[in-house]
C-alpha cells in the first residue's frame, strides 16, 4: 500500500518494524517496534512518550537511519520531496543528514582535539556558510546556550555533562535543518538552560520544522509538544 | 555524479587458498571507504587489487579516467597504469618506509610527484613542496633533511603529503595510523579527516582499529575469510550490527 502525503508533510513513518538478534548470545531475539506508523507536518513538535525501555530512541534512530529496521521505511523531507532513508544509499542518507535532518544525540561523540567553536561552526561551512558568517552564528548559539566565551577554544572533552549537552545541542541548532531529532536535550540542563532550550525548540517549530523529542522533564514536554506519539514495548502492543 | 570506481566480483585466489571472493561496490567522488576485518580476512589482498599493486584472478576494478571515462585499470598498458597510480592516485603503506623513497631529502620525496606531472621548475618545486610539509604540520626547516631523521609520525605526515601533491582523486591507505601512539595517532587522523574532506578526495582506507573508521569512513565493508559479510554506513555498521561476525568485532571494542 503507497501512502500519498500533502506538501506539508516533513516525516513520515510506515509500519516501521525493529528488533534486534544477538548472535552472540545464542541468537537471542529481541522485538522492539512493531508497525509504527504515523507522519508529522511543518511546525508540529511530536514528542514520543512511553516508559523506560519501550523503544523511543530506537524509534529516532530509525529515523536517523542509524539503525536499520526489518520492515517498514521511513521518509524525510528533502530537496522538496520525500526520500525513502531507510533504503538509500550511504551516500543520500548523508546527504539527507547534512542539508535536512539534525539529531541532538544523548551523548556528545566528536573527535577529540578540535575546539567547540570550530565544532559548531562545522555544519556550517560543509553546507558553503561563509567563515566569517559560521563564526558569528556559532558563537551567538554558544552564548545563548551559556558557554563563556573563554572555553569556545577548548575541546569539549573535558567539559561537564551540562556544558557538553549545550556543544551537542548548539552543533545542531546552528544549522536550521527542517527536520529536527532530539533526544533528551535538557536531561542534565539546570533550569536557566532548560528554558533556553525550550525557547530554541519553540522558534524551530515557529520557523516550520518538524520536530520529533524524548523529553522526560515534564515541564519541557508540556512546553514544546503539538502531540504525543506513544511507543509501547511490541510484545504488549502485540497482545 | 558519475561513479569513480567501479568494482565488479574481484576474486584473488592463491592457489587453492582465497584471498578475496566476489566484491563488488561504486564508489563515487569524495567518498571515503572503510575495510575492517581481523587479520588475515582479505582486507589487504583486496586493497592491493584495488589499487594496482597486484592482479584479481578474476573480475574488474574501473576507473573513472580523465579522458576515457570508466576504465578496467588491467586493460591499460604498464606505462599508464603506473602513470595513473603516480598521479590521480595516491597510495599511503602501513609502513612509512614503503612509500617514501629514504635516500632522499623530505622535499625531494614531496617534488618527485610533482616532477611525475610535469613539473619542471625547481623554485615552484620547492615553494609547493614547503606549502605541503605546513599542512601536514612538518617544519619546513626540515625539508632538506632525510626520512630517516624523522619520527614515525613525522614519516607518516610526509608521505601523505607526498601522496596528496598531486592532487590525485583517490587514496588508498593501509592501516594509516597503526604502529603510532595513539597521540600522534589521534592529530593524524584529525590531518587525514580535514585534507580529505577539505580536497574532496575519495578514499578506500584498510585497517582493523573501529575508532579509526567511525571518524574517517562515511561507509564500511566488513570482511571475513575473503567475503564481504556486511557493509553499510559507517554509523549503522557500528550502532546496529546484523551479522554475527560484526556484533564480535563491534562488541570485543575494550571501553577506555
Amino acid at each position: 500500500m503507497t501512502m500519498t502525503y500533502d506538501d506539508t508533510v516533513m516525516i513520515a513513518v510506515e509500519a516501521l518494524t525493529k528488533s534486534f538478534t544477538l548472535h552472540l548470545q545464542g541468537a537471542t531475539h529481541i522485538p522492539v517496534l512493531g508497525r509504527m506508523d504515523f507522519a508529522l507536518s511543518a511546525g508540529e513538535c511530536a514528542v514520543l512518550d512511553g516508559p523506560s525501555g519501550a523503544g523511543k530512541s530506537t524509534l529516532m534512530r530509525c529515523i536517523y537511519a542509524n539503525y536499520l529496521p526489518q520492515q517498514g521505511r521511513v521518509l524525510i523531507r528533502h530537496d522538496g520531496a520525500l526520500a525513502d532513508i531507510t533504503h538509500a544509499e550511504p551516500r543520500t542518507i548523508l546527504d539527507i543528514r547534512r542539508r535536512s535532518l539534525g539529531y541532538v544525540s544523548q551523548f556528545l561523540r566528536v573527535i577529540p582535539r578540535i575546539p567547540t567553536l570550530q565544532l559548531v561552526m562545522e555544519p556550517l561551512l560543509t553546507l558553503g556558510v561563509a567563515e566569517e558568517e559560521a563564526r558569528t552564528r556559532a558563537a551567538t548559539l554558544l552564548a545563548r546556550l551559556r558557554i563563556p566565551e573563554r572555553m569556545w577554544h577548548l575541546p569539549p572533552g573535558t567539559f561537564s555533562g551540562g556544558e557538553q549537552q549545550r556543544v551537542n545541542i548548539a552543533r545542531v541548532l546552528v544549522v536550521d535543518y527542517p527536520v529536527l531529532l532530539l533526544d533528551e536535550p535538557t536531561a542534565s540542563l539546570d533550569a536557566d538552560n532548560r528554558q533556553t532550550v525550550v525557547e530554541l525548540v519553540t522558534e524551530a517549530c515557529a520557523r516550520g520544522a518538524a520536530i520529533v523529542g524524548i523529553f522526560h522533564d515534564a515541564l519541557v514536554r508540556d512546553a514544546v509538544a503539538t502531540r504525543v506519539i506513544s511507543v509501547t514495548p511490541h510484545d504488549r502492543a502485540a497482545a | 555524479m558519475n561513479k569513480l570506481l567501479q568494482v565488479h566480483d574481484l576474486t584473488k585466489t592463491y592457489g587453492a587458498r582465497t584471498g578475496c571472493a566476489n566484491v563488488s561496490f561504486d564508489l563515487y567522488p569524495g567518498e571515503v571507504l572503510g575495510i575492517v576485518g581481523e587479520s588475515g580476512s582479505g582486507k589487504t589482498t583486496l586493497l592491493r587489487c584495488l589499487s594496482a599493486q597486484l592482479e584479481p584472478s578474476a573480475g574488474t576494478v574501473a576507473y573513472d579516467m580523465r579522458v576515457k571515462g570508466l576504465t578496467d585499470i588491467w586493460s591499460l598498458s604498464e606505462p599508464e597504469r603506473r602513470m595513473l597510480t603516480r598521479t590521480d592516485w595516491g597510495i599511503v603503506h602501513q609502513n612509512a618506509r614503503d612509500g617514501l623513497r629514504m635516500e632522499v631529502s623530505a622535499g625531494a620525496n614531496v617534488g618527485e610527484r610533482l616532477m611525475a606531472v610535469g613539473a619542471r621548475h625547481y623554485g615552484n618545486i620547492r615553494t609547493e613542496a614547503e606549502d605541503w610539509l605546513t599542512k601536514v604540520e612538518i617544519d619546513t626547516g626540515r625539508i632538506d633533511d632525510l626520512p630517516a631523521s624523522f619520527s614515525g609520525g613525522m614519516q607518516q605526515r610526509l608521505q601523505i603529503a607526498r601522496n596528496l601533491v598531486t592532487q590525485p582523486r583517490l587514496v588508498f591507505m593501509d592501516e594509516p595510523t597503526s604502529g603510532l601512539d595513539v597521540s600522534v595517532q589521534a592529530r593524524l587522523l584529525d590531518l587525514i579527516r580535514t585534507l580529505v574532506s577539505r580536497l574532496g578526495i575519495a578514499c578506500v582506507i584498510v585497517t582493523h582499529d573501529l575508532g579509526v573508521v567511525r571518524l574517517l569512513a562515511h561507509r564500511l565493508m566488513v570482511m571475513r575469510r575473503g567475503q564481504v559479510v556486511e557493509q553499510g554506513l559507517t554509523d549503522q555498521v557500528l550502532d546496529d550490527p546484523q551479522h554475527a561476525y560484526t556484533q564480535l568485532l563491534v562488541s570485543s571494542i575494550l571501553p577506555v
